[in-house]
């Protein structure tokens, strides 16, 4: 699976691969010819509805599950090959966590990092320590992990990713089944993780999520790629249209037009259009001078799902 | 984060994790702790000493008034009615009674339960991308239901001699060949013994490990080893299949009993040897070529 001579395609790139393909033994295909690259520094966004390949993908960049075709290199390394060089330098929160009900908090940390070879058991007991602070566990370190609840279980799994210093962090779904406030804390630690220059590789199926943390985003559908880029580009035109509600539309869009507003579009007593650069308070006083009764004001932004929907003709919940 | 140990800012360069001989330890004493921290394996430990108390409380209440047991020496488990004139055969008894099904059953759940209930838990993915790594957390596993082999048998043959000490006179030991040695030698062949029938469940647990790897659902993989078991004890008991027995792995189990022979005779030991390192040479082997190659989708 591994080809030695392969040359790595990019070396700024923790993640790279080249036709990856997963065709699961009853033939569904999972994932089709894929071509990620995933920039080092990144917040990086797999996005998806449920079902479009992404945690197959995943799986098979973190060697659980082995490519039918095509290559993957993660950190440099040829995958599933190179596990044993690779994982120690990868945080990993793969489909919720996983823990052992019947061991405490800190006892589960202790398991995983047991597990792992590079992991130093003098330090053990410290970094354990360090990573149940950092994720707000701390209190609650001495309690069985069946008694948490799932926001607690989703923070531990970090702490466990978080145990060692990790040049890439894989986080598949992480605020599933959080509450709001959970979600934010989630989004708060990427950041700071980010900014400790971990570059962050981050799957969900919230597009909003992907619009408030990532800098780049690949959109799957139906295992294959759709498209990838920096978040500015994929939603690109983004500048929003100007929505003015007014009761009398036909002069609302005269002036607008005479003030560079193009793409007007009246509906009822709707006219939106694209407005000119510059400040759009300047169009509503406008407006206002010309004696237009204006009901209402803005701009409606282009969303990521905005842009997905035109990407894939679809809406983002359907399972594909 | 104000921790010193941050890794650099899109660093270029970075070595090759290193690994200790001795770190990788950590895993084995870690599957250890989970295995003996677990609820399930406290209780069947529990169990598997409740069997000598009871079989001796039972024999002591049998014969309070000097009577023997049962009719005679053919009924219950070999040496019962040795019982009474030595505690130490309660030893031999309780070993004799769980031989057949009690005890290779619990090694039947915990072994089958070794892989499979990680991955129904999701514990394994996590395991695997530590990475704890295929081989070793296989080798770990498998040290973890061999370790449990022996305990479990210790477990009935210290309960059985507390409570054979407690219950019934001790001193010397009258072997089967009819020569008497004294308690301490009697101790070193009841621990010879121990330690045989606990070998003798090497090769379960290793069929149970394969078992383990080819499901994701650790109560399917339990019921299946359980299956086994009961299935080849009744093809071992079936007169008609004389010719395939030998290759049954409890075929030659009962010959712990030669240890209490003088001069011991070797022949059937050996062969029980022989019979679970072949089967632990078979099933090691499909477990490890299932578990390594395996899409671990759960």
């Amino acid at each position: 699976m591994s080809e030695p001579t392969a040359a790595r395609d990019d070396d700024s790139a923790v993640i790279s691969t080249r036709g990856l393909t997963k065709r699961y033994r009853g033939g569904q295909l999972a994932v089709d010819a894929l071509d990620l690259t995933v920039p080092r520094g990144s917040v990086f966004g797999f996005l998806g509805p449920n079902g479009s390949g992404k945690t197959t993908t995943i799986r098979m960049l973190l060697g659980l599950i082995e490519p039918t075709g095509g290559t993957a290199h993660v950190l440099g390394a040829p995958m599933p090959g190179s596990v044993r060089q690779v994982l120690p330098r990868i945080g990993a929160l793969i489909e919720g966590p996983a823990l052992y009900g019947f061991l405490s908090g800190r006892d589960n940390l202790l398991r995983y990092d047991a597990a792992d070879p590079t992991a130093d058991p003098g330090t053990r007991g410290a970094r354990v320590g360090r990573a149940l602070e950092r994720v707000g566990l701390s209190a609650a370190a001495g309690r069985k992990a069946r008694t948490y609840s799932l926001g607690m279980k989703q923070r531990l799994g970090l702490a466990a990713a978080l145990l060692q210093p990790r040049e890439l962090l894989v986080l598949d779904e992480p605020t599933n089944g959080l509450d709001p406030q959970g979600m934010r804390e989630i989004r708060s630690l990427v950041r700071e993780l980010s900014g400790d220059g971990i570059t962050v590789f981050l799957s969900s199926h919230l597009l909003d999520e992907i619009e408030q943390v990532c800098t780049h985003a690949a959109v799957m559908h139906r295992g294959r790629l759709v498209t990838q880029g920096t978040v500015a580009e994929l939603s690109a035109g983004a500048r929003g249209r100007l929505t003015v509600t007014t009761p009398d539309p036909g002069d609302a869009a005269r002036v607008l037009k005479e003030h560079g507003v193009t793409d007007l579009v009246t509906d009822g007593e709707e006219v939106t259009g694209d407005p000119p650069p510059g400040d759009p308070a300047a169009l509503n006083a406008a407006l206002v001078r010309s004696g237009v009764r204006v009901r209402a004001f803005g701009l409606r932004r282009v969303s990521l799902e905005d842009a997905f929907v035109s990407l894939t003709g679809e809406g983002f919940d359907v399972a594909g | 984060m104000s921790r010193a140990e941050a890794p650099p800012a899109g660093a270029a360069q970075h070595p090759a994790p290193t690994v200790g001989a001795l770190w990788t330890l950590g895993l084995f004493r870690s599957e250890l702790l989970v295995t003996f921290r677990r609820w399930r394996t406290l209780a069947l430990l529990a169990v598997l000493a409740a069997v000598p108390v009871v079989v001796g409380l039972a024999v002591r209440i049998e014969t309070r008034d000097g009577g023997s047991i049962g009719g005679g020496a053919e009924g219950g488990p070999a040496f019962i009615s040795q019982v009474t004139n030595n505690g130490l055969f309660l030893v031999f008894t309780s070993l004799a009674a769980t031989l057949p099904f009690f005890l290779p059953m619990t090694v039947g759940v915990v072994a089958g339960d070794a892989v499979a209930g990680e991955a129904g838990a999701g514990t394994l993915r996590y395991l695997l991308v530590a990475p704890a790594g295929r081989t070793r957390l296989l080798a770990a596993k498998f040290t973890a239901v061999l370790a449990f082999c022996l305990v479990a048998t210790l477990t009935v043959a210290v309960f059985a001699l507390v409570t054979g000490a407690l219950l019934f006179p001790t001193g010397e030991v009258t072997l089967l060949s009819g020569t008497s040695v004294s308690f301490g030698e009697g101790l070193a062949r009841a621990l010879a013994i121990a330690l045989a029938v606990a070998v003798s469940l090497v090769g379960l647990a290793a069929l149970g490990l394969f078992v383990s790897t080819l499901t994701d659902s650790g109560v399917a993989a339990m019921a299946a080893t359980v299956g086994l078991l009961i299935t080849v004890q009744i093809l071992n008991a079936i007169p008609q299949l004389e010719a395939v027995q030998p290759f049954l792995f409890p075929h030659h189990w009962l010959s712990f009993a030669d240890l209490l022979r003088d001069p011991v005779y070797w022949d059937g030991i050996v062969k029980n040897l022989g019979l679970q390192a072949a089967y632990t040479a078979v099933f090691a082997s499909a477990a490890w070529a299932r578990f390594s190659t395996r899409d671990v989708t759960v």
